[in-house]
């Protein structure tokens, strides 16, 4: 932590009278406008140049930029856009996806809990071995990386907003246009099938070693 | 008693806000008798703390971040277009 924070503050970057230079914010806040845009679209080209659009529509327009929300809610303001006409070029309809995947989501709950059991778990989780040796291995992230992108859209977004970039509360609610409650829902469905996912792909291959 | 389930969104939703001191104290009775919970709260933090690790790490796998041509490309772009 103390070697994380140091290499913050030893990285000066130059601060224009509102937030950063433009030329900081690909480093900045390019991966989470990636993410962001890749989680939506599934669509790695188009995610990129949706990230350069973006970035070159906030360069003509930073002087607007008016420090009510963070930089990066700003520019992800500012993607959502891009990504609107990003779909209306493929001439269709935004994919229309309810903020929880409400559908899905009841199935998840009824495939990991048993009502008729006092809803316990049907397949109780145990503890993962070593977990925290996994953490020095490439192949985790991208096994963690994988599980992350199998996510529904909307609970993806959301983890990657809240968990990796850092937006959380009501900044996150504001640009996933949810109410906390629905967030909250949505990070617990993530967490589940993210933890179920890590178990397939990583933690049973490991206790199996 | 809260079930499995419940448990499950309220230690989910202890790593989100700050619980009431009644969540708290229904979620640490459970924890007590649940093995099942308590795996579910450590792997849940474990998870909080991969994917933070994940977010800093300079050398992150690509699914799900710039790949270093496309970085390049779009700065060289942003310093040709810079008004």
């Amino acid at each position: 932590m103390g070697a994380v924070l140091r290499r913050i503050h030893s990285r000066p970057l130059p601060v224009t009278t509102q937030g950063t230079a433009p030329e900081a914010w690909l480093d900045m806040h390019g991966d989470a406008l990636f993410r962001y845009a890749l989680l939506r679209a599934h669509d790695r080209d188009a995610a990129e140049d949706l990230v350069q659009d973006t970035l070159l529509a906030a360069l003509r327009s930073h002087r607007d930029f008016a420090g009510h929300s963070s930089e990066r809610t700003w520019l992800i303001g500012i993607l959502k856009h891009k990504l609107a006409d990003h779909w209306r070029r493929l001439g269709r309809e935004a994919p229309l996806e309810t903020p929880l995947d409400a559908a899905e989501t009841d199935e998840l709950l009824e495939h990991l809990f048993d009502a008729e059991n006092g809803d316990h778990w049907r397949t109780p989780p145990s503890p993962w071995p070593d977990p925290d040796t996994a953490l020095e291995q490439q192949q985790f992230w991208k096994a963690l990386s994988g599980c992350i992108d199998t996510l529904p859209s909307a609970q993806a977004q959301a983890f990657a907003l809240c968990e990796i970039d850092g937006v959380a509360g009501a900044e996150a609610c504001k640009v996933l246009d949810v109410s906390p409650t629905n967030l909250w829902v949505m990070l617990h469905r993530a967490r589940l099938r993210l933890r179920q996912c890590l178990e397939i792909h990583w933690f049973a291959n490991v206790s199996k070693e | 008693m809260l079930s499995c389930k419940e448990t499950s969104l309220l230690v989910s939703q202890s790593l989100d806000r700050r619980l009431a001191w009644r969540e708290r104290i229904a979620l640490r009775m459970h924890l007590l008798v649940c093995g099942a919970c308590r795996s579910f709260a450590d792997q849940a933090a474990f998870l909080r703390t991969a994917v933070r690790r994940f977010g800093r790490r300079a050398n992150a796998p690509e699914p799900l971040r710039l790949s270093q041509d496309a970085r390049e490309r779009i700065a060289r772009e942003l310093r040709d277009k810079q008004p």
